[in-house]
């Protein structure tokens, strides 16, 4: 059974149906990019993903659990914009990740001490050290986003979402970003799903790119159709699946 | 240059915000010349010096029947009113505003009366609170809170909802209860709106107290005020009202102060 699984999935906003019949299923560590058009319904899939919104029809399942109803710490997020809390320091933005769960969502006195000793650990990992004392309004877009991405991992979700988690970076900040998001999957194991408008960068960071789009046109009017996944591309080895497999089995070797 | 991008330096600046309290002043002094010329006995515009005699006899000499100097204690009296009705409406606008702004089933039971009671003029039910808390420090007290917790609930309920649904719910991903979303995320962010929104109602809060006061009462700035206008004490009334915009002025300064002082994130973000 595949780890996180999208049955029949229908989503529409009053009569506007925008997704129809996605189905999908992915398994545990897998990346998988999402692109498509502009309104298409990336986010709309997203935050069924997140369970912000319940499907018309259909239903999500991760690892074979109930279907979520409202968004809980199995899913960690990292939107474009307001990902972060503006009225807590940086330091304090990572401990949150732990102590939101608590009763009173903070940590006291030897708890407190450790948690903080474990987010420095993570800020240091984000590039962020220096930082951990200002408030976010300081940070650079990018750092910003460092921050959100190490304080959604401080609580340890099964699956990350990301919406567009670069798309306000510059190329040059963007590629810093690919390598530490590559990094820290590579440690972490981790299942993500990200939205991205850039096809480079979800081809560069997926194993998978499934790209929504209609799956058929109806010309008088074409709101009446939503969309679906179009196609499903492996992404592994650069776009360029089973090379190695061709490779081994059509050329003689001697030994 | 274009008028929009001209900018006054240092000297021009503090000579311009001068300006217009010293034009005041003249003109003042002018007209009150001008009328002692023709009368003087005239108690209309009394001069500035005769003025500010007044105000040293009121701050410093004690009232010979009561042997309290009435100044300080009027001061006091109204003081004591307008922070009880203006924190007591703050403390309720932040409780109702958290419920209003987090959870629908408050928002559906209450953000229409509110939106209603908000309409009602608070000083035509000031006879019904003289009627049902009497006419003691309660019931103006309780005018301040009918007059500008309304406004306060709805302005605070308000930006209760401004605050993006992306920050809810990374909190809630991050395992958050409601309760620890109102406490850590919504209230925090909401304490310097709280700030600017009791700035803005400081000046109805006044107007209120000083009609209560005026109304029914024996001690407080408005209830000199309208007691002194019987013998046409333009001296102690222009007295009292400097003092009253000072003190309004200085509170002011001092919740922009907590404001910078205690919400250091806001500066750069808002
Ligand atoms: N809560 C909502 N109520 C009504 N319509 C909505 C709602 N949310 C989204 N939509 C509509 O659904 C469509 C898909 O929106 P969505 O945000 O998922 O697009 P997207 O693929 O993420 O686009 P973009 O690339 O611009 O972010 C849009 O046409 C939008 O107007
Ligand atoms: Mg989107």
């Amino acid at each position: 059974m595949s780890f996180v699984t999208a049955t029949n999935i229908f989503q529409s906003y009053g009569r506007r149906p925008i997704l129809e019949r996605v189905n999908l299923s992915v398994e545990e560590g897998e990346f998988v990019s999402i692109v498509g058009a502009s309104g298409c319904g990336k986010s709309t899939f997203l935050r069924l993903l997140l369970a912000q919104e319940t499907p018309t029809r259909g239903e999500i399942r991760i690892d074979g659990a109930e279907p979520a109803r409202e968004p809980g710490l199995d899913r960690g997020v990292v939107f474009q914009r307001y990902s972060v809390f503006p009225h807590l320091s940086v330091l304090e933005n990572v401990v949150a990740g732990e102590s939101f769960r608590r009763p009173w969502g903070r940590f006291i006195g030897a708890e407190k001490r450790a948690a903080r000793d474990r987010a420095m650990q993570v800020l240091a990992r984000c590039g962020l050290e220096h930082m951990a004392a200002a408030y976010p309004a300081a940070l650079s877009g990018g750092m910003q986003q460092r921050l959100a991405i190490g304080q959604a991992l401080a609580a340890k979700p099964r699956i990350l979402l990301l919406d567009e988690p670069f798309g306000a970076l510059d190329p040059g900040t963007r590629l810093q970003m690919h390598d530490f998001l590559m990094d820290l999957r590579a440690e972490t194991g981790m299942t993500v799903f990200m939205v991205t408008h850039d096809l480079e960068e979800g081809f560069k960071l997926g194993d998978r790119v499934l790209v929504f789009d209609k799956p058929r046109w109806d010309l008088t009017d074409p709101d009446i159709i939503g969309a679906t996944i179009t196609y499903d591309f492996d992404a592994r080895d650069g776009g360029i699946p089973f090379q190695t497999i061709k490779e081994d089995t059509h050329v003689f070797r001697p030994n | 240059m274009r008028l929009i991008n001209r900018h006054p330096g240092i000297v021009l600046r503090a000579a311009l915000v001068a300006l217009p309290f010293v034009a005041l002043f003249i003109a003042y002094a002018l007209g009150s010349q001008a009328r002692l010329a023709v009368n003087p006995s005239d108690k209309l515009m009394p001069a500035p010096s005769k003025i500010a005699e007044t105000a040293v006899r009121l701050l410093t000499e004690p009232d010979r029947r009561s042997e309290k100097i009435l100044f300080w204690y009027d001061t006091w009296a109204s003081l004591v009113r307008l922070t009880l009705g203006v924190g007591i409406s703050a403390v309720l606008a932040v409780i109702l505003g958290l419920l209003i702004g987090l959870l629908p089933y408050v928002r559906a039971t209450l953000a229409g009366f509110v939106a209603v009671v908000s309409m009602i003029p608070p000083l035509a039910v000031l006879p019904i609170l003289f009627i049902v808390f009497g006419l003691g420090e309660l019931s103006k007290v309780v005018l301040i809170i009918v007059g500008i917790l309304p406004f306060l609930i709805r302005d605070l309920s308000a930006r209760v909802l401004e605050i993006p649904r992306e920050m809810i719910v990374k909190a809630e991903t991050l395992g958050a209860s409601s309760w620890v979303i109102a406490l850590r995320v919504a209230l925090p962010q909401l304490m310097p709106r709280l700030i600017q929104a009791v700035r803005l109602s400081l000046g109805p809060a006044w107007l209120f107290l000083i009609a209560a006061e005026a109304i029914a009462s024996e001690q407080g700035l408005g209830y000199r005020i309208f007691l002194v206008r019987r013998f046409l004490a333009m001296d102690v009334i222009l007295t009292y009202v400097i003092w009253i915009t000072l003190l309004a002025f200085v509170m002011d300064m001092i919740l922009r102060g907590i404001s910078r002082r205690f919400f250091p994130w806001t500066e750069a973000s808002l």
